[in-house]
């Protein structure tokens, strides 16, 4: 029945197909449609977060502009490519890591960035987002499935090491979400459920740890959400905020550009962390609904694409890059509903930022080239 | 490390990766549908909440502080005004480093820790992010001044204008105008947060207490849309305030001037009142305090000062002093005496100079007792008793009376009860009785009790007020009148009724004695009105008065009363009550000067300048020729300030 559904989904495949599999270009037009619906509707809610001003707008334009130029690049790249430098990639931000606890420059009191002095600042976490699972993919890939303990040892090695570099910069949301995608590899690699249980038991049992571990921000954090009118003027004032907004929006919203809560900025990051609120104080239930739709339809699309793949490291990395951007997807909006912490990770795709945008176009990228380069050969 | 040869299963594999990526797919499809429930539930379940929520996050509704009303005095002149101050205040939102602005605003114009440590409890105060608290009241042009070419580095820190009550005649008047205080939180509890929303001011002593309600106004309103750093964006609607009502009290700010200068730097206090309408002329008592000092918060160190000096300058002295009446209850005595037939006009005494009870060791002395023997007065009738402040006919009389009669007959002139209308610090003094002693020391009353009574000493307690007011009463020959300092307040139940059992012959006698106390001269020391000497030899018009001295320490038996020896502050309390012309009353007095010793030698001259002072300045054809001085109408004033004072901080 499985392979039914596969020959199915493999009817509707992409445009590239028609070109024989060897397009020139090496694009998946449906996730190239997705990526501009969802963008420009996020340009749209961030035109209205800003409070209309262009400049802002053309500024995140640019920014998706390079991103998707990076994209484009990433995609014509072959996987074979990725899965023969992925241990150097890895070895290459385990370094990037280590040097940002030596020579990283603190913003908000946290040590994140690396400047290549006279050239550019990045955030070495932001790369192991993609290659975190791109190891672990190259780890399994000519490994026998489902893995044992051995190699499961080996491939928590991998998760821990990256995720513990970035958890003392500190940075516990990148730090999780990593350890997640390295996780969803694991998942997808078909663990036995024993240890699926025996990680989620572990991760709930090490939740009364992870306190002890917190700063005192990021307690609060925790605190406010169980109740954040025990402070509504300080730690508790973003989420009230948030909620009020998107509460008042109500079925269809109060109109574009018509939010009180983000235009008499009562909403904090409107235009960051908190844009959904906006969407959502705005354009109403169906506003949101409309942007998880075409977030399910493009991760449907994802998933696809690594039901397609030809090799365990294609499939691996394609299902953890799709399950990882819904984290994102999930602890944003779960965050700024009210249901989880405070952790600062923007809404894919919508959120003003250049960093995010192009970690999330850079895996597309890789997307695209696992489902445009039919053959890996090693 | 060798790996053992493992065959790769590709379809298996597929297999499994297939199930797994097939349940991740469901679990995010689930995950999905989660958080659209989520937002189902806020944004339809309780978007009912959160539309509330978010309206009263944007709509102010802003109150539109009423402007207090003025005080005026009888003559129009301004008694309590409300003039703008600057203030300084700090938005927390706006400031980078607390501490740091608090240390630069300290080295620029100066801050106690105790007004740091009060702008930080109002800090946690606040109800809403960037909305400003207030540091430094009551700024100085220079400090202003500083602050303006300082403001670059003082990000977060304002100078904001509001209106606060100011009170142009200073310490004159605190203690007959009162002062309000900054609400605080004792206050909140119990006030309308409605009606005080937008006043930080509320009356906490004398009329400004009293009339509250009058003064304060209605609160306006206005809904106003505003960002979340408390910006206005837009006014929606608006209600605006009504100005508090003014008043216009009986006080005579000249005359009151006049008093105060004549009283000098005596501690003591003068009340005068007008005998027709129970208006309060002047309210004196010294010393004084700055009432200004009060309205925005005093520091400790100056409010220390004040309430811990031994002058108690806080302590009115007019009202809420009880001391005793001395020789000046002498008169309410003898016409107690009269009135029951106890003292009829020809009753006479021989006065040797001292009294003793029946079957009593002790020695009640007359005033001029010396321990040589010399004293008395010899043949004593009520009049010369009076005029000559005769203790030894009074310590009779009161015996005869006992003391159920002594009691009735003087509560009919609101001894022992408060009769004030708006004088909410007003005492009622004590006026012994049986009942009384019984209750609060648990024995029964002694005729050695009541000998006491009769000269005014004892456990009689009067205040200035009462005093006054019985001497008015007795002025008007048994009208009462209660003491008020509103024009026009009226007690809505009155709190004597007139004393109507006294015959015109009685009135006469008690008046006429009280006239010779001034009048009656050049008959030898003897036979001369006690005051005469002091203040009856050029006097112009008819004044009726009667000296009194309280005592502050007990004297030994057979011990002379030596003043030189006496401290200071254990000196005697010098009493003079009076009320002029006799013909047709227009102002009663009561003065007490603090160890002021003799009451005629040292209060009946501050009482004759006084009394002097209001005839010369109040003659009766021009009082009722008197054009009302209009008052300024308020409210169009208040509206050009209340702007002022809605100009939104940043």
């Amino acid at each position: 029945m499985s392979q039914d559904f596969v020959r199915q989904l493999s009817g509707a495949s992409s445009l590239s197909k028609r070109f024989g599999g060897r397009s020139v270009f090496h694009i998946d037009i449906q996730l190239l449609c997705l990526l501009v619906l969802i963008v420009s509707y996020g340009l749209l809610v961030l035109y209205s977060a800003v409070g209309q001003r262009m400049e802002p707008v053309i500024a995140q334009t640019t920014k998706i502009g390079v991103a998707f130029v990076v994209m484009i690049v990433m995609a014509q790249i072959s996987p074979v490519v990725y899965l023969r430098f992925a241990p150097w990639l890895f070895l290459m931000g385990i370094v990037f890591l280590v040097l940002v606890i030596f020579f990283g420059i603190t913003v908000n009191g946290s040590q994140r960035w690396l400047r290549i002095p006279g050239v550019f600042s990045f955030q070495p976490s932001e790369i192991m987002k993609l290659v975190v699972p791109m190891i672990l993919a190259w780890y399994f890939h000519d490994r026998h499935l489902p893995p044992r303990l051995k190699h499961l040892f080996w491939a928590a090695v991998m998760i821990a090491m990256p995720a513990i570099l970035i958890g003392i910069q500190p940075d516990l949301g990148t730090a999780i979400i990593i350890a997640a995608s390295g996780m969803l590899v694991l998942f997808l690699a078909g663990i036995s459920w024993r240890y699926v249980v025996v990680v989620l038991g572990g991760v709930l049992a090490s939740l009364p740890a992870l306190w002890f571990l917190m700063r005192d921000y990021q307690r609060q954090r925790v605190l406010m959400l169980l109740d954040p009118e025990s402070d509504p003027l300080g730690a508790g004032w973003n989420i009230i905020q948030s909620k009020t907004a998107i509460g008042s929006g109500g079925l269809s919203g109060k109109g574009l550009f018509q939010g009180t809560q983000s235009h008499l900025d009562f909403l904090p990051e409107s235009q960051t962390d908190f844009i959904i609120a906006v969407l959502a104080e705005e354009l109403g239930l169906i506003g949101v609904v409309v942007l998880l739709i075409l977030y399910v339809l493009l991760m449907g699309r994802g998933v696809i694409i690594a039901v397609q793949a030809q090799d365990t490291f294609g499939r691996l990395l394609t299902g953890a890059i799709t399950f990882t951007f819904f984290v994102y997807v999930f602890v944003n909006i779960a965050m700024v509903s009210g249901i989880l912490p405070v952790v600062g990770v923007p809404l894919p795709l919508v959120s003003y930022g250049g960093t995010s945008i192009l970690t999330i176009f850079a895996g597309f990228g890789i997307i695209m080239s696992v489902h445009t380069h039919r053959r890996i050969t090693l | 490390m060798v790996e053992p040869l493992v065959l790769k299963d590709h379809g298996g594999e597929s297999q499994i990766f297939f199930d797994r990526i097939v349940l991740g797919f469901g679990l995010l499809l689930v995950a999905t549908l989660f958080l659209v429930a989520r937002m189902f539930y806020l944004q339809i379940v309780q978007h009912e909440i959160y539309i509330t929520l978010a309206d009263n996050n944007r709509i102010q509704l802003q109150s539109l502080p009423p402007i207090r009303g003025l005080i005026y005095d009888r003559n129009g002149e301004l008694l309590a005004d409300n003039v703008p101050t600057f203030s300084l205040t700090i938005t927390k939102e706006r400031v980078k480093n607390m501490d740091a602005i608090i240390a630069d605003i300290d080295t620029l114009i100066g801050l106690s820790a105790e007004q740091v440590a009060s702008f930080k409890r109002r800090l946690k105060r606040r109800k809403r992010p960037f909305e400003s608290v207030p540091i430094r009241f009551r700024l100085s042009q220079q400090e202003i001044a500083k602050i303006s070419v300082n403001s670059f580095a003082l990000i977060g820190a304002e100078v904001e204008a509001k209106l606060v009550r100011h009170y142009p005649q200073g310490a004159l008047m605190a203690h007959a105008v009162g002062s309000v205080r900054r609400i605080n939180e004792e206050d909140v509890k119990k006030l309308d947060p409605v009606a005080y929303s937008g006043t930080d001011h509320i009356g906490k002593i004398g009329v400004e207490k009293f009339y509250e309600n009058r003064l304060l106004g209605n609160v306006g309103h206005q809904r106003v849309e505003i960002d979340a750093r408390g910006r206005l964006m837009k006014i929606l609607d608006a209600t605006a305030p009504v100005a508090g009502n003014d008043l216009r009290l009986t006080v005579d700010v000249s005359l009151q001037r006049a008093a105060n200068e004549f009283l000098g730097a005596r501690r003591g206090t003068i009340v005068a009142i007008e005998p027709n309408t129970g208006g309060i002329l002047a309210l004196v008592s010294k010393p004084s305090y700055d009432p200004n000092l009060f309205v925005t918060g005093i520091d400790f160190s100056t409010y220390a000062k004040l309430r811990d000096s031994p002058d108690v300058p806080l302590f009115n002295r007019a009202l809420q002093g009880q001391y005793e009446p001395g020789s000046t209850l002498k008169p309410f005595i003898g016409l107690a005496g009269l009135v029951t037939g106890v003292a009829s006009s020809d009753f006479t005494i021989d006065d040797p100079g001292w009294f003793r009870l029946p079957k009593n060791k002790r020695l009640y002395r007359d005033w001029n007792w010396t321990k040589e023997g010399y004293g008395g007065h010899g043949k004593v009738n009520l009049e010369k008793a009076i005029y000559r402040s005769c203790n030894i006919y009074f310590y009779q009389l009161a015996v005869k009376l006992g003391i159920d009669r002594l009691h009735d007959q003087l509560a009919l002139f609101g001894f022992g009860v408060n009769t004030a209308i708006d004088l909410p610090e007003a005492r009622s003094g004590l006026l012994p009785s049986r009942a009384w002693k019984l209750g609060s020391r648990g024995q029964s009353w002694y005729p050695g009790d009541t000998v006491n009574i009769g000269i005014g000493q004892g456990d009689i307690l009067v205040t200035p007020l009462q005093m006054a007011t019985a001497v008015a009463i007795l002025a008007n020959r048994g009208r009462v009148v209660a003491p008020h300092l509103m024009r026009r307040a009226q007690a809505s139940v009155p709190k004597l009724p007139n004393v109507d059992q006294v015959p015109q012959e009685a009135w006469d006698l008690i008046i006429g004695a009280m006239e010779k106390v001034v009048h009656r001269g050049n008959q030898g020391f003897n036979e001369n009105g006690t005051a005469w000497a002091y203040i009856g030899q050029d006097i112009s018009y008819r004044m009726a008065g009667k000296s009194g001295t309280a005592q502050v320490v007990g004297i030994a038996q057979g011990e002379e009363y030596d003043e030189e020896l006496l401290n200071e502050r254990q000196r005697k309390h010098a009493w003079f009550v009076a009320f002029a012309p006799i013909e047709k009353p227009r102002i009663v007095l009561a003065v007490l000067v603090e160890n002021g010793g003799g009451g005629s030698k040292i209060a009946s001259p501050i009482a004759r300048q006084v009394i002097d002072f209001y005839l010369q300045n109040n003659p009766p054809n021009k009082m009722a020729n008197k054009v009302p001085v209009p008052l300024l109408n308020n409210s169009g004033r208040n509206m050009a300030i209340n702007r002022v004072d809605q100009v939104v901080k940043r």
